[in-house]
């Protein structure tokens, strides 16, 4: 359609933004496994950065994994029935509901983390519990498993279904745990893949929350950089990656795919 | 039970946790921020305050930078990608998604490795270029942050383009050019508007990004961090992310009725 | 089992009232259709008879001895195929038609049991491990109909079972479908906006609109004897001849045309296969347009009355387009309806 000059144009603008995108990404990378990076790769590769990193940061990492964790379990436990109900209830209460729950979607985590900071900030114990980073990254990422959830459901025909369960004989709860979970399934994946993922990259609020004794992934990585050598802040950065990319990707393909049989 | 108890009972769960957790909170946050000596004029302050003015100003030149380049760059690459099919296209399109999962604080390092003192751009150059303190470190950080998801809102937008639309515009006679300022971008346009507002929202909240890199710089996000953590200024940390929180929230939801999209600021 | 409604109402919530206070028996075994126009009220009975609406105070629902108004859908132990069929995308076809059974808390074997039977009497055999999305449009029909009479309901409902099929599998269905129902030998209640549909599978209809059952009889019933001119034209298309009535004879724009009995405050009603083109007719008229239909010619005759009068022409060679004809109509094949009555 368009002319040789200007595909060549677009070309470029591709491949400098992949570069852009791309060349940090290696060199982090490169630096994580590098003897010594000011010399460059001539000092030779190694692991020992990587090691230094488990040995210093492993509770982080640790505590990241539990907290995606219970983050999945408390938004399936809020989300799938809230989806549900949602999509059975569809009017104005419904989407001012939708509406105000995403709200951590829009207003920055920063403002979010002080708003609880004011109401729960003295109530000691919760405030240096585990479950208080757990409420922020259960806020930040309830919205995406309520939606996912909705998309599918939306999609199909759920009230006529329903009905016809409920002509054979089945309850409510039996309808909700034969017909509605079930047929629900790409998008509970697409939304708990999601959840994941966003909880363990989760930082803005989780920076304002964590206390010196509890610090996720990514508070362990700014903690990294600000005071860690280049290399070792490289090679958490390494790990990071190591962790994230493939739930990225795993999460790109379920929600391609729950947006498939949303059509 | 009868049905309508039990989608009821469905959605308590909801209700309970957004009551205690999001909206009780939100309103002591804007209650918080009345609590000063200003009372609410802290909201005039931070119009009349040159300290604040000039980080307002600050934070919307630079987002609005970011949003103007993260449009230019990733439409020209989305339309590339979705009209033109060939080998390497899924590798460019996964490298182009991938920061996607990536948070503000690991994209700020990644522009220390590129700008800073030990960076990439001064090893190679003769000179000291050193940028990723400064503002232009903030905006490639930005940038960084806002290619992947106003690429994927534009490859959205461009894969429901009806193609016979541009067939039927060269047919009538119009040149390549003509089809693309006529038939292209008006398509492209409710969706290029919303991808903007999203990058514009997300530069303007984005904390973890400006946390590794303006340790000088004063936009929005830190200078509420710091009033909040160094100053122990709470009235005013609460009013400004009451008016950040406003504003990033009206852009998105500007952006959902433009588009339907849910992309999420983040950052 | 019988089923008896009485003084069914249902307003919605804007106030519409769907459907007018209503009376309705159906006997044992008995298989009745609710015939009528789109937005009759023949759903929302349906509906209230399955207990997925609540009708208005004061209405009462018996199955046999049971007055089931108020227990719900899931105990009422009724069968319902839905218009759009409602499987299970989750579940295999033997998964659909066992999940009645799974929700009687029978046994594994017992199910077994009564879903291959059933299978059988709908000839699925071949297709019961596939999924519901893998199937004909008949073919889902079928395990619809299956599942909904696995449970051994005590009435079974049919929302517009034909509707979601093509027309052309749609005669072959209908057939099929009335040989099943019967062989189930039970109490059955469907709903359709097609009188070929009801008139197959039905061995009474009630024909309703504007939320009221009009009449209800066998098909030949309300073919021969319609008691309003809604019916006679909604059940065989019946065509109102306008003219003035003075006695016995009808006066037409095309000719006069005899009566058996007394016409004035009556409407006169005809319908297109008992409008004869006849050299002797009383009645003229020019050609408008004729339609081969196979086994006959449909020829539509203006200047008779206002509209244009359709006839039934089953002779080899059919008259041309523009000529004049005339046309006899047999006095005792005239319908006549009391006048008033407002038209579908």
């Amino acid at each position: 359609m368009l002319n040789s000059r200007t595909k060549l144009i677009q070309l470029t603008v591709t491949l400098t933004a992949c570069a852009f995108l791309l060349v940090p990404m290696i060199l982090s990378v490169m630096a994580g496994v590098t003897a010594n990076y000011f010399q460059g790769i001539s000092s030779g590769l190694t692991l020992k950065w990587v090691f230094r990193v488990w040995e210093l940061y492993a509770d982080s990492i640790f505590l990241s994994l539990w907290l995606a964790i219970a983050c999945l379990i408390s938004t399936l436990i809020i989300g799938l029935p809230a989806a549900y109900g949602l999509a059975r209830h569809p009017g104005w209460l419904s989407r001012i509901l939708e509406e105000f729950i995403s709200l951590p979607l829009a207003v920055p985590g920063l403002a979010l983390a002080l708003a609880l900071l004011q109401l729960y900030g003295s109530m000691k114990g919760f405030r240096i519990s585990w479950t208080f980073i757990l409420v922020g990254h259960v806020l930040y990422t309830l919205p995406f498993m309520v939606r996912s959830i909705l998309a599918v459901l939306a999609s199909m025909d759920l009230k006529t279904l329903e009905e016809g369960a409920a002509s054979l004989g089945a309850s409510p709860w039996q309808r909700f745990r034969d017909i509605v979970v079930p047929n629900a399934m790409p998008g509970i994946l697409a939304g708990s893949l999601t959840v994941v993922t966003l909880s363990i990259g989760e930082f803005n609020l989780t920076w304002m929350l964590h206390t010196p004794y509890l610090k996720t992934l990514p508070v362990g990585l700014a903690d990294s950089y600000a005071s860690m050598r280049l290399e070792v802040a490289s090679a958490y950065t390494l790990v990071f990656f190591v962790l994230i990319v493939p739930l990225l990707m795993a999460m790109q393909w379920a929600s391609a795919r729950a947006q498939r049989i949303a059509q | 039970m009868t049905n309508r108890t039990f989608v009821l009972a469905c959605l308590t769960p909801l209700l309970v946790f957004s009551v205690a957790f999001l909206a009780l909170p939100l309103v002591r946050l804007f209650l918080v921020s009345g609590e000063s000596e200003a009372g609410w004029a802290i909201y005039l302050d931070i119009l009349r305050k040159p300290r604040y003015l000039n980080t307002l100003i600050l934070t919307v030149l630079v987002s609005l930078a970011t949003t103007v380049a993260a449009l230019a760059v990733s439409t020209t690459a989305g339309m590339f990608l979705s009209r033109n099919r060939f080998k390497g296209r899924g590798i460019l399109l996964s490298i182009m998604t991938l920061p996607l999962a990536f948070p503000g604080v690991v994209i700020g390092f990644l522009i220390i490795l590129l700008g800073g003192r030990q960076g990439l751009i001064n090893q190679i150059t003769p000179g000291h270029v050193v940028f990723a303190y400064s503002v232009i470190g903030l905006f490639l950080g930005y940038l960084y942050f806002s290619i992947p998801r106003v690429l994927l809102t534009v490859m959205a937008a461009a894969e429901k383009l009806d193609p016979t639309l541009e067939e039927a515009a060269r047919t009538l006679g119009a040149s390549p050019f003509r089809v693309v300022v006529d038939v292209i971008l008006p398509g492209l346009m409710p969706s290029l508007i919303a991808a903007g507002a999203i990058a514009f929202a997300t530069a303007m909240g984005a904390f973890g990004t400006a946390f590794t890199l303006a340790t000088d710089i004063d936009v929005i996000p830190m200078v509420i961090y710091t009033e909040f953590t160094l100053s122990a200024n709470i009235a005013i940390a609460a009013a400004l992310s009451i008016v950040l929180g406003v504003v990033t929230w009206a852009l998105l939801l500007l952006a959902r009725s433009l588009s339907g999209t849910t992309v999420s600021a983040g950052g | 089992m019988t089923l008896r409604l009485t003084n069914i109402a249902k307003t919605f919530p804007d106030g519409t009232r769907a459907l007018l206070p209503t009376e309705l028996t159906v006997k044992t075994g008995e298989i009745v259709s609710l015939l009528g126009p789109s937005g009759c009220g023949k759903t929302t009975l349906l509906r209230i008879i399955a207990g997925l609406e609540t009708p208005d105070f004061g209405s009462t629902i018996w199955f046999d001895n049971d007055d089931v108004t108020s227990l719900s859908v899931e105990r009422r132990k009724v069968g319902m195929v839905f218009q759009s069929y409602a499987l299970f995308p989750n579940m295999s076809v033997r998964a659909n038609i066992g999940y009645g059974l799974k929700m009687q808390k029978l046994s594994k074997s017992e199910i077994n049991a009564r879903v291959t039977e059933v299978l059988e009497m709908c000839q699925l055999d071949e297709f019961s491990k596939r999924g519901v999305d893998a199937l004909s449009g008949g073919q889902r029909q079928r395990v619809a109909l299956a599942r909904a009479i696995a449970p051994r309901p005590r009435l079974l409902l049919l929302d517009e079972p034909l509707s979601a099929l093509d027309a052309s599998m749609r005669e072959a269905l209908r057939d099929e479908l009335a040989v099943l129902l019967r062989k189930f030998q039970i109490t059955a209640i469907f709903v359709t906006h097609d009188q070929d549909e009801a008139m197959a599978i039905a061995d009474r209809v009630a024909v309703m609109s504007n939320g009221r059952v009009v009449q209800s009889g066998t098909p030949e019933e309300l073919y021969r004897n319609p008691n309003s001119s809604f019916v006679a034209g909604f059940v065989g298309n019946a065509m109102h001849l306008e003219g003035k009535s003075a006695g016995k004879l009808l006066t037409l724009e095309g000719g006069t045309q005899h009566l058996l009995s007394e016409g004035s405050g009556q409407n006169v009603y005809v319908r297109a296969e008992d409008v004869r083109i006849d050299e002797a007719g009383s009645l003229c008229g020019e050609v408008e347009t004729v339609t081969f239909m196979g086994t006959h010619y449909r020829v539509g005759i203006k200047g008779i009355m206002p509209n244009v009068l359709t006839s039934i022409f089953s002779g080899q060679s059919a008259p041309n387009v523009g000529g004049k004809v005339r046309v006899s109509i047999k006095p005792q094949a005239l319908m006549l309806l009391p006048e008033g009555e407002a038209q579908a």
